[in-house]
């Protein structure tokens, strides 16, 4: 039965969404944007109601809107909105906004389920072949740009002296957030999103000492978590996103212990 | 040869003025200091060089080709964010085991390359962001209050590692600083700034100006040459530990 091919799709989905996810959450959680991560993805539900109600194709659809959001955050977080404020507000209201939008939708069936918490056991390997190049497109994007990511991440005055414009670096980060928004939603749906992108770089944290070591060892829990979740759900007949997530907090329960005996014993 | 010169800069931020009417320019091997009262516009200034911040008037001419080491007023690595020092040198340009060696020598803090960043003393971290200004071997060296922090044996050890910085690399120095007495001494040039240039010129012209007197009352100037004495003396009690160390400890 662990051959059979819907669960072998699922498996490189979750994987292709957790390896992306990783190295970018990393950044999510050390540039404190924890819940842009929230409100992008929420956002992508009104993308998904527009893509059904337009009959398009609910990765543009919900990539569309997340990078509308992304935008939206950008210039409002610059008139001076404290972020915490701003995320919450948008969040919650693009999620509400999107769920009414969806009511509308008459005639047209939609499993709004599936896309909050993601419906991996359904993916084709259309989906699987959208994922992993929405994956490597981030991937390719961050690791071009990590330098400059990196020295924006710690400083922004720093990186303008070193000829690095912190606008142009976060505009990429928002718009590899937006890819991985629209690529996962249908592995994790929209609510858990955001747990993929922070808890396996959460996890990651106390096991490593410099940010590339961060990023790969967040990556490797996160397809950790994603193989592990798939298979405690079918073991256990879960649904099988939050499963994931799930798996993902275990990791970082793990190491947040690992982590303080280790510091116990440097004391 | 002016490296950076700026001509008629004004600057407003959220609305209000912070700097106006500002022409400067910085040759090649000298110190500038620039003293002022918070909310002078010292950080403004700096950030504009760098060209963090658009001036709203006036412009901002840099030499082409020109290499800006700076060393920010505080550096915030958040927590969540690991990072050794050798990697954090290596940023955003990639340097060699060697370079990096170099360049933590010249700043005074040998032997620290592996060691977590978050885990740095204020004066080791201050010396570490002097190291990677070093290793752009820049033309230009800018610190906002660069010895924020350190205590007066200190910063005084500080400024003579950039003073050597200056003779070996020839490179112009801008520097901004509370420490009146510490940094006047070691310059070639003082700006009293305070929105606008209030006066310029040798250390003991400025010290000497109405203008400045107006802004920092007449105490410092006997600080002035209180602070000129050599700092690297040997102390009567025998702790016997070298003190021109001490900063990095």
């Amino acid at each position: 039965m662990i051959f059979d091919p819907f669960l072998i799709r699922a498996a490189l989905a979750g994987v292709g969404v957790a390896l992306a996810a990783a190295p970018l959450g990393c950044f999510v959680v050390w540039r404190r944007m924890a819940y842009f991560g929230d409100a992008t993805a929420h956002a992508a539900i009104l993308g998904v109601a527009l893509s059904l109600a337009f009959s398009l194709s609910v990765f543009v659809g919900a990539l569309v809107v997340a990078l509308l959001m992304a935008g939206l955050v950008s210039v409002l977080a610059d008139r001076g909105l404290a972020m915490d404020t701003l995320l919450g507000v948008l969040a919650h209201s693009a999620l509400a906004v999107g769920l009414v939008a969806a009511s509308f939708l008459t005639g047209v069936r939609l499993d709004l389920m599936a896309y909050l918490f993601g419906d991996i056991l359904a993916v084709s390997w259309g989906d699987v072949a959208v994922i992993w190049g929405g994956a490597g497109l981030v991937l390719a994007l961050l690791g071009w740009r990590w330098s400059a990511l990196l020295t924006a991440t710690l400083n922004g005055d720093l990186a303008h002296a070193a000829g690095i414009d912190p606008r142009r670096e976060q505009v990429i980060l928002t718009l590899a957030l937006a890819v991985v928004v629209a690529v996962a939603i249908k592995v994790v749906g929209a609510l858990l999103i955001g747990a993929l992108l922070v808890v396996p770089a959460a996890a990651a944290r106390p096991l490593a000492r410099t940010p590339e070591g961060m990023a790969a060892m967040a990556a490797l829990i996160g397809a950790i978590s994603a193989i592990g979740g798939l298979w405690a759900a079918f073991a256990f007949d879960t649904p099988t996103g939050p499963t994931i997530v799930c798996a993902a907090a275990f990791c970082f329960a793990l190491s947040a212990g690992l982590g303080g005996l280790r510091r116990r014993e440097d004391g | 040869m002016s490296l950076l010169s700026l001509q008629g800069v004004g600057v407003r931020l959220g609305g209000a003025e912070v700097l106006r009417d500002v022409d400067l320019s910085f040759a090649r091997g000298e110190i500038v200091t620039i003293v002022g009262p918070n909310g002078s516009g010292k950080s403004t200034l700096l950030r504009a060089m760098i060209g963090a911040v658009r001036p709203s008037s006036g412009q901002v001419v840099r030499a082409s080709g020109l290499r800006i080491g700076y060393v920010p007023q505080t550096l915030h690595i958040d927590a969540t964010l690991p990072i050794t020092v050798a990697r954090f040198l290596s940023l955003p340009v990639r340097r060699n085991r060697g370079e990096i060696a170099e360049a933590l020598d010249q700043a005074g803090v040998p032997d620290l390359g592996a060691r977590q960043m978050a885990r740095l003393s204020g004066g080791q971290f201050q010396r570490v962001l002097l190291a990677r200004a070093l290793l752009e071997t820049p033309d230009l060296l800018l610190l906002d209050e660069a010895t924020r922090g350190l205590d007066q044996p200190g910063s005084a050890a500080f400024y003579r590692q950039v003073e050597e910085v200056r003779q070996r690399l020839g490179c112009g120095v801008v520097m901004v600083s509370h420490e009146l007495h510490v940094v006047m001494s070691a310059s070639d040039r003082v700006i009293c700034l305070n929105g606008h240039i209030c006066c310029e010129g040798k250390p003991e012209v400025v010290a000497d100006a109405p203008e400045y007197r107006a802004l920092f009352g007449t105490g410092t100037g006997g600080a002035l040459a209180l602070y000129r004495h050599d700092h690297n003396h040997s102390h009567d009690h025998d702790c016997g530990h070298d003190h021109t160390h001490e900063a990095a400890e």
